[in-house]
């Protein structure tokens, strides 16, 4: 087995990391370990799993100049009081409002766990009528944008139609 | 169903041995991790606001909003003794986090203990349903269904560009994970695992030994799940992973295939029988053996090579063999000595029963 950091060197130390049972391994040679820093004294019980993430959380340049109120560590969501660098440690959010607290700064973590920073997939029924419809109608532009391209004005008629009933809607909600 | 039944029955619906493709995929879960608006999630929130959530989640549990989809009780952990939520880990019904590290923690669990319902755990809520075979679609459409209902009573977390909002941004977006629990030996024997499994990583999915530390997997057995949640969409994810899981089994019977067919089969056979006739008489049974001897007699039986022996009886003894479970069944505390002296005594007992389907 390789390390799945280098892909060169032959894995040596496996990890497992276990997130609410959840368990995920990690293959590494032992200088990719020892890039990935802590625990290497005693690698399956010193090894922290919080550590390694928040080594893919922690995306601020280190030692960069600037006093301390010009870092991340100020960023505080005013709802639960988890500051940016209490999350970037422990890898964990302190309420749903931290995600709009932290905002843009997770891109690109999200982009490196996911590769995307965009839910596309199920809305709430109750509450999400309102984003359903959003939805719909970003759909019905694109089919709007081809039609046009393709000249099938009729039918691109019928879509704009579609999509302004649609406006109607979401603005009287 | 009372309090205590779930751990006085070893059997739950996952394990029947039965649903599509059952001679591989043991089993297939869904969960879906959700999130109340406004309240801390549990690692940060007070105990009140904990017992808040609590109470609010498993009332719905309550209210008989869930009777179209069986019969649920609600078991708060903190009336659990240790053995009786090791018990619940050992039977896949909730997660070691629960068991150990919850505050207020509390389960929601049907009768038939294919549906279990995590409040409090790193998120406030988890639903869980896990289903015997390869169900994977099925497993998504009832966790979707309950999933619903909850949202009916409850104020979701959810953002329109991040949707619903999690604890760890690793669950993030759907919130979904999706697993199937594989029993791959004929991948194994044949070595061509390896470069199956690192396939499987590339196509973003992980895998996971079921037993056993490190990269030693014990009994063969592999959970394959998704780990990306944002910006695919819950279907995808599935399609996904039952494309993957399809291809998977696929190859696994086509390994089996071969080793029936060349003079590798007297081998298979006698490593088969070899463990049959060790599991049916030996006295001592630690639990790494037991893994993989449970592992052959099970390939043996879905071969044709062992006839009187139900998969069913292969996927109790699985959870019966555990530390919990025989410490529960023994009704005793065990040392590892004893504990190896009573998985013996128990694998004996069961091989026994042979085909009987009855519970324990």
């Amino acid at each position: 087995m390789v390390c799945q950091e280098c892909v060169k060197r032959p894995a040596t130390l496996h990890f497992i990391k276990n997130v609410n049972g959840e368990k995920t391994e990690f293959h590494f040679c032992e200088s990719c370990a020892r890039e990935k820093g802590e625990g290497l004294s005693s690698p399956v019980n010193g090894f922290s799993i919080h550590s390694l993430l928040s080594g893919l959380l922690d995306l601020e340049p280190h030692g960069g100049v600037g006093g301390l109120s010009a870092k991340p560590q100020a960023l505080r969501c005013d709802n639960c009081g988890l500051t940016y660098g209490q999350f970037s440690k422990m890898g964990r959010f302190g309420c749903s409002n931290c995600y709009a607290q932290f905002g843009d700064k997770l891109d690109p973590i999200l982009k490196r766990v996911h590769g995307n920073t965009v839910h596309i997939g199920k809305i709430p029924k109750r509450s999400g009528g309102q984003i359903q419809l959003k939805r719909e109608i970003e759909q019905l532009r694109h089919e709007l944008h081809d039609l046009i391209s393709r000249e099938e004005f009729e039918n691109a008629a019928n879509i704009r139609d579609r999509i302004r009933e649609l406006e109607r809607s979401v603005a009287d909600t | 169903m009372s309090k205590r039944s779930f751990a006085q029955h070893a059997l739950s619906d996952w394990m029947q041995g039965t649903g599509p493709d059952a001679d591989i995929v043991i089993s297939s879960r869904v969960r879906v991790a959700r999130n109340l608006r406004g309240h801390p999630f549990p690692m940060l929130a007070t105990n009140q606001q904990s017992q808040d959530v609590m109470e609010r989640l498993t009332s719905v549990g309550e209210s008989g909003r869930l009777n179209d989809i069986g019969r649920f009780e609600t078991i708060e952990l903190s009336d659990l003794n240790e053995l009786e939520r090791r018990v619940l880990v050992e039977k896949h019904l909730i997660s070691p986090n629960l068991a150990n590290e919850s505050r207020c923690g509390a389960l929601v669990l049907s009768d038939n203990e294919s549906v279990s319902i995590m409040v409090n755990e790193e998120d406030h809520l988890r639903i869980q349903c896990l289903y015997p075979g390869f169900q994977i679609n099925e497993a998504w459409e009832l966790a979707s269904r309950i999933d619903d209902i909850f949202e009916e009573e409850a104020d979701y977390a959810f953002d329109e560009r991040r949707g619903y909002l999690t604890s760890c941004p690793t669950n993030v977006g759907t919130g979904i994970r999706a697993s199937v629990m594989m029993h791959l030996p004929a991948l194994v024997m044949t070595q061509q695992i390896n470069r199956i499994l690192s396939a499987i990583t590339q196509v973003g999915l992980a895998v996971r030994g079921i037993y056993g530390e490190g990269s030693e997997v014990l009994g063969n057995l592999f959970q394959i799940s998704n780990q990306i949640t944002l910006g695919q969409s819950e279907h995808e994810i599935i399609d996904n992973l039952h494309g993957v899981a399809k291809q998977i089994i696929e190859h696994e019977r086509a390994a089996r295939e071969r080793m029936m067919q060349q003079e590798s089969r007297v081998r298979l056979e006698d490593r088969v029988f070899r463990s049959y006739g060790i599991l049916s008489h030996a006295s001592i049974m630690d639990s790494k053996e037991a893994a993989q001897r449970l592992s052959d007699v099970r390939l043996g039986i879905d071969l044709g090579l062992i006839s009187d022996v139900s998969p069913q009886v292969m996927n109790e003894l699985m959870v019966l063999t555990q530390p919990g479970f025989l410490q529960q069944t023994f009704n005793e505390k065990l040392s590892t000595e004893q504990r190896d002296i009573r998985r013996a005594e128990l694998i004996r007992q069961q091989l026994g029963r042979k085909s009987d389907h009855g519970g324990v």
